[in-house]
């Protein structure tokens, strides 16, 4: 019944690397492409360079148009030691790409994207093979609901149907497969019902396939309520994803990793799969910037780590390579949460 | 295999909130009501269209205890799959329905599936079974296993549908191991429904339902211990409709004795359940012998006894308890929970106790409503509750909408706000909060909704003729979108002030980011309460002014304090971006002399001869529907339309065609030039003494590694000995237009936009048409040209054209130049408005590159140093310079 692995030896050295400590996952990519001070020109490149829509803030569009930058800071990544390099394609679907009339690319896009991380976790494995890198490919919330009406006198209507959430993923699954992803991650959710929808997508690819990969989940509180932006709490959460037999669970984004805790906590109290967490640089200040230090957010997520609340940790909006090197260095040496049972085979 | 998990969890349900489901919860009680098959009331309220009251019967449900809710919607005369659809989704926007798993009821699996893809929680189908074989069933299970939910199974297999214990195990036994072994389920997700059958009917085949039902279950819970049992009580006392005493006394009796045997679910109603040791000991015992058929009589007696006990039953309590209170407690209690059913007549109840409805609004109303951002801010409500919250308060306002009109005198509008959430934000609770706020207040509101983009915002607001713009957003993307809403301002002349709001927004990004880009008033509102006042100074010609002036004063202090403060990625100097210039090898390539220069005019350009050169893709994307020609004409989702429109617009066109509705004219200019720094020369005649017009040209000043590029790079430059050309070219398919709109039926705007598109489309194709033109014969450089459409669409020839105001020369003001050389007004008739707009607007205005090497860019961001070397090359004001260069401005 149950599908075989892709690559059973990676994910071997996937789980063998995970029993033995807390995996770094990486940091936030906007941060830095943000940093990279782009022009309308650059995310163009001379392929864009006379689309009709604008394409500045199409970060997923610059796996096409500027790949060595989006290499580059994989690599400052997997420099400071992160173990799980996250492809640059949280918008790189066609729904989010609708955005900017570039719906046709998305699949190529997550492919590119894919390859990218991929070269680079090639290297440094290489270099150093008794550590072993792996590509995260992601995807992100799209930027629909699927169970919220975004018209308040119409509580009704939906602006997405999980049919066209499915065929959005799908399409980007493929591309992140065809590229070399060793796991895929279903991020940033705010909408569990669209969560749901990537989770079938996925699946389905996986039959089409007749070969299944590790899946990793992350949802999104978003605020003081403790809930997902659907309204869920984290536990109601975590069991309207169990079904996708994940091989970690955990929550990233939103919140500073201070905030996220609590959340993270009562995740790890009840999953029965891994926990991850990666949270932003703190809240965002009055710029709309993460601006937490390192070394002040790897104090706070040293204390996940002696808990015993995580087994993968990384970072999201405003973590950069600095913050990864104080996170991997904080939890070095430190117990990975032990597993509930035994990885769904 | 997941099956064999060696610890198997309790069974974990969700909807906003887990429903983990461990012995020491006892019964689940499944909420019945909302069944158009199992109650009448829910029926007619569908069937008639009024799901606000049949949310009431799902909220009832919850409120008396139900821990899952069936919904069924099997009825003949409706469409089942819709209405699930549309109930499901309005439920999911009520938190304390939406907090409790869901289970989807329905004998027909398209219904179930299309109820499945509404739950964001873990809910719960019923049912699916073995009637049709092992492997439709097997199919039906896996699909629901991938949408995550748990499943019902009833004991029914291809021989029947199962009526004792032993034929209920064999279904069910057959059915656990399908499920388990071969479809992925995980013991705790499978609810066993063994058929719970109507006793004491009268048939004495009926009599031992109940016994066998309560064998199976004993049975079934022994040998699948982490499974459940459940099963629709309702029907066993189906015999004794009308008297709901025996009824309630049936399903009691009944419950307590499969519970203790095994059941420990039950699709029940909520609100009506006895409790088994109230009731009167002697119903009691007659019950007792039907259920667990004692007697051989048990039936008769009962019926005998029944009419004794005849009543209403237990009536359905709900907690009403805060209707007692003072109306302004109750108005606040129901905008915090969201309750709409008595807001009308406390609304009705409260405006007469006020002098005026203003009043309320400003009282009792905003004082629920700012509760309600204290709880929200807390962190003790959450969005879809504040949600509900907001359409309560909506509802209340309405109502005091005719008499705030009557109250107000004539003509005391305050003015009129457009209000938007900007382009990929769907928060608008604090955008509504504050048009309901200035609504109250007397002004117009004109309210976008969410998710509108900047060229929406600004036909609008010159669609309504608004006084104020107000922009609101929730995540921090919504600020740079906010930062486009205000460009494009700036782009298209607008004068109006713009009001910013929302949480992410701040007076520091407002001074830093917005203001910059628009001069003509960006004011932050801190909150609703703020924005009456804000809104009044700037709605009123005479206080704007110097409200505006302070606001702008503020700003540049703030601006000042944080320059110092914060740096940016520096854009490489002018003089080292000229350094880096495109410097072709003009030794490669001669430039070829026109074959004829000078102007060329061609009138009436035969519109049949245009329709080849139509790029259609961007006609569609007018349309907003995306893809590419002629690929979209296949697409799944807007094909059909696409296809639609496409007919329609090539019927249209062959009249403009042959009905001669529009006049296609253009006209060039191929001029002797020269590459003078960053600008281009155009000379008079081939003497080059006599300069006509300088080309004031702008250059990529981003820090790149390759060339900084600039319209000039692609010309010789002057003083060498290289005699170089460059074009001029203005052409209109939008000649006759307004003639050509009175053929159209009246108000038909369909065939209005599609007459303009066509246009539009049209003037594209003309100029694409002149540059083929200009290649082959009027300069002549590519004689031999001879390129399919598509490749005219993706530009793979030689040359460029590009046009004022777009990326590679972004100022507009450089049109005017094009015009007055090509005499466009005289020749053409076609005009610049004072912020260079093209009329008619079907044109197209621009220049020709003819080098080899000649390509599109986009110029960027630009420095200070080129702004003001660019104003003292085109000879006016650094600020007017800034002002045409606004959106590229990198400092």
């Amino acid at each position: 019944m149950t599908l075989n692995w892709h690559d059973p030896d990676r994910v071997e050295q996937l789980t063998a690397a995970l029993g033995t400590r807390i995996l770094l996952l990486d940091g936030a990519m906007g941060t830095m492409i943000q940093a990279a001070g782009l022009t309308e020109a650059d995310y163009r490149g001379e392929r864009f360079a006379d689309h009709p829509d604008d394409l500045k803030g199409n970060n997923d569009l610059l796996a096409l148009t500027r790949p060595e930058l989006i290499g580059d800071i994989h690599r400052q990544f997997l420099e400071v030691g992160c173990d799980l390099i996250e492809t640059n394609t949280f918008n790189a679907n066609r729904i989010s790409q609708a955005d900017y009339a570039l719906e046709e690319e998305s699949e190529e896009i997550n492919r590119v994207a894919a390859e990218l991380a991929r070269s680079a976790c090639a290297e440094y494995q290489q270099a150093d093979p008794a550590r072993p890198r792996f590509v995260v490919g992601v995807l992100g919330p799209t930027n629909r609901t699927a169970s919220i009406s975004p018209d308040v006198s119409n509580p009704g209507y939906r602006a997405v149907t999980f049919d066209d959430l499915v065929q959005a993923y799908r399409e980007a699954t493929r591309g992140l497969l065809d590229g070399g992803a060793d796991l895929l991650m279903i991020e940033t959710i705010f909408d569990t019902l669209n969560a749901k929808a990537a989770v079938f997508a996925v699946h389905d690819e996986f039959e089409a396939r007749g070969q299944r990969w590790p899946l990793m989940i992350s949802g999104t509180i978003t605020d003081a309520s403790g809930r997902t932006l659907s309204g869920q709490t984290p536990e109601a959460f975590y069991h309207s994803v169990c079904h996708a037999q994940p091989l970690s669970v955990g929550f990233n984004c939103a919140l500073g990793a201070d905030q996220l805790k609590p959340h993270v906590r009562a995740l790890s109290r009840i999953a029965q799969s891994l926990v991850s967490a990666h949270p932003n640089a703190g809240l965002p200040n009055e710029f709309g910037e993460y601006d937490e230090s390192p070394e002040a957010m790897a104090t706070v997520i040293r204390g996940f780590a002696e808990e015993g609340l995580i087994n993968i940790i990384g970072g999201c909006c405003g973590t950069t390579p600095e913050h990864l090197a104080a996170i991997g260095q904080a939890v070095s040496g430190l117990s990975p949460r032990p597993l509930k049972t035994e990885l769904a085979a | 295999m997941s099956a064999t998990r060696p610890n198997p969890r309790p069974t974990c349900l969700s909807g906003l909130e887990p429903l983990v489901i461990t012995p020491d919860i006892g019964f689940v009680n499944i909420g019945e009501r909302t069944n158009v098959t199992g109650s009448a009331r829910f029926k007619r309220l569908i069937l008639e269209d009024r799901y606000d009251e049949a949310i009431e019967v799902a909220l009832q449900q919850v409120e008396n205890g139900a821990q899952i809710i069936d919904i069924n919607m099997d009825e003949g005369l409706l469409d089942a799959e819709h209405a699930m659809v549309t109930f499901l989704n309005l439920i999911a926007a009520e938190p304390d329905i939406a907090r409790v798993p869901i289970m989807i009821d329905s004998s027909k699996f398209g219904v179930i599936e299309a109820g499945l893809k509404c739950l964001q929680g873990k809910g719960v189908v019923n049912s699916i079974s073995l009637k049709e074989g092992e492997g439709p069933f097997l199919e039906q299970a896996r699909r629901i296993r991938r949408y995550g939910a748990a499943v019902v199974v009833m004991a029914f297999d291809e021989t029947g549908q199962a009526d004792n214990a032993e034929r209920m195990l064999e279904c069910l036994s057959r059915a656990y191991q399908l499920l388990t072994e071969e479809a992925g389920f995980p013991p705790e997700d499978i609810i066993f429904d063994p058929n719970i059958f109507p006793v004491a009917t009268g048939i004495e085949e009926h009599n031992n339902y109940s016994v066998e039902f309560i064998a199976a279950a004993r049975e079934l819970k022994k040998r699948f211990p982490h499974s459940h049992v459940s099963g629709g009580v309702s029907n066993m006392s189906f015999s004794f409709r009308g008297n709901d005493v025996v009824r309630e006394a049936m399903h009691s009796v009944f419950l307590f004795h499969a519970t203790r045997a095994g059941m420990d679910m039950g699709i029940v109603n909520a609100g009506q359940l006895a409790v088994y040791d109230d009731i009167d000991p002697e119903l009691r015992e007659l019950v007792e012998d039907v259920v667990l058929n004692r007697r051989d009589d048990a039936t008769e007696r009962l019926l005998e006894a029944a009419e004794r006990y005849k009543g209403e039953g237990k009536r359905e309590e709900k907690d009403e308890a805060w209707r007692e209170k003072p109306v302004a407690e109750r108005l606040k209690y129901a905008l915090v929970k969201g309750i709409d059913k008595h807001v009308i007549e406390d609304t009705e109840e409260a405006r007469q106790a006020h002098a005026s409805s203003l009043e309320v609004i400003e009282g009792p109303l905003m004082d629920g409503m700012n509760y309600v951002g204290d709880l929200f801010g807390d962190g003790r409500m959450f969005l879809p509750q504040v949600v509900k919250s907001a359409r309560v308060m909506k509802k209340a306002v309405a109502h005091l909408v005719p008499y705030l009109e009557k109250e107000k005198k004539v003509g005391d509008k305050k003015g009129k706000v457009l209000m938007a959430t900007v382009k990929g934000d769907v928060h608008d609770i604090g955008k509504n909060i504050v048009g309901v706020v200035l609504a109250c207040n007397g002004f117009d509101i004109v309210d976008l909704g969410v998710m509108v983009p900047a060229e929406k915002i600004l036909a609008e607001a010159r669609a309504h003729d608004v006084d104020v713009i107000g922009l609101s957003g929730l995540i921090t993307p919504s600020l740079d979108e906010m930062v486009s809403v205000a460009e494009a301002m700036t782009r298209d002349g607008f004068e109006l002030p713009l009001m910013i709001g929302g949480a992410t927004t701040s007076r520091a990004h407002t001074a830093l980011k917005i203001e910059p880009c628009y001069e003509h008033g960006v004011v932050w509102v801190k909150d609703a309460s703020r924005s009456v006042d804000v809104a009044r100074k700037l709605a009123s010609p005479k206080n704007r002014v110097d409200y505006l002036a302070g606001i702008a004063a503020d700003y540049q202090q703030y601006r000042a304090g944080a320059a110092a403060k914060r740096s940016r990625k520096p854009l490489i100097s002018l003089t080292r971006a000229r350094e880096k210039a495109f410097r072709p090898d003009w030794s490669a390539t001669r430039p070829e002399r026109p074959l004829q220069p000078g102007i060329h005019q061609i009138d009436a350009w035969p519109l049949e001869d245009l329709v080849r050169y139509i790029d259609w893709t961007p006609f569609f994307r007018t349309w907003e529907l995306a893809g590419r020609y002629p690929d979209i004409l296949q697409d799944d989702v807007v094909g059909e339309t696409a296809r639609s429109l496409f007919d329609d617009a090539r019927a249209m066109l062959d009249r403009i065609v042959g009905e001669r509705w529009l006049t296609a004219s253009g006209v060039c200019a191929l001029l002797p030039a020269a590459s003078d720094g960053d600008d281009v020369i155009l000379y008079r005649d081939e003497n080059r003494d006599q300069v006509l017009a300088r080309l004031v040209c702008l250059r990529q000043q981003a820090d790149k590694s390759n060339d900084n590029l600039c319209l000039a790079d692609f010309v010789a430059p002057a003083g060498s000995d290289i005699a170089d050309w460059a074009g001029l070219f203005a052409v209109t398919a939008g000649l006759g237009i307004e003639e050509a709109s009175q053929r159209l039926p009246a108000n038909d705007d369909y065939a209005d936009i599609m007459l303009k598109a066509l246009a539009d489309r049209l003037a594209e194709a003309l100029a694409e048409a002149l540059h083929h033109k200009v290649r082959t014969e009027l300069w002549g450089y590519a004689a031999d040209e001879a390129l399919p459409n598509e490749a005219l669409i993706n530009e793979q020839y030689r040359g460029i054209r590009p046009a004022p105001g777009y990326p590679a020369c972004p100022d507009h003001s450089e049109k005017s130049k094009i015009f007055d050389l090509l005499d466009a007004p005289g020749r053409l008739g076609m005009q610049l408005t004072e912020n260079f707009a093209m009329l008619p607007t079907a044109a197209v205005s621009g220049y020709y590159f003819g080098h080899p090497d000649s390509k599109y860019f986009v110029v960027g961001k630009l420095g200070r140093d080129q702004v003001e070397d660019y104003a003292r090359r085109k000879d006016i004001e650094i600020s007017q310079a800034e002002k045409f260069l606004r959106p590229n401005l990198g400092y």
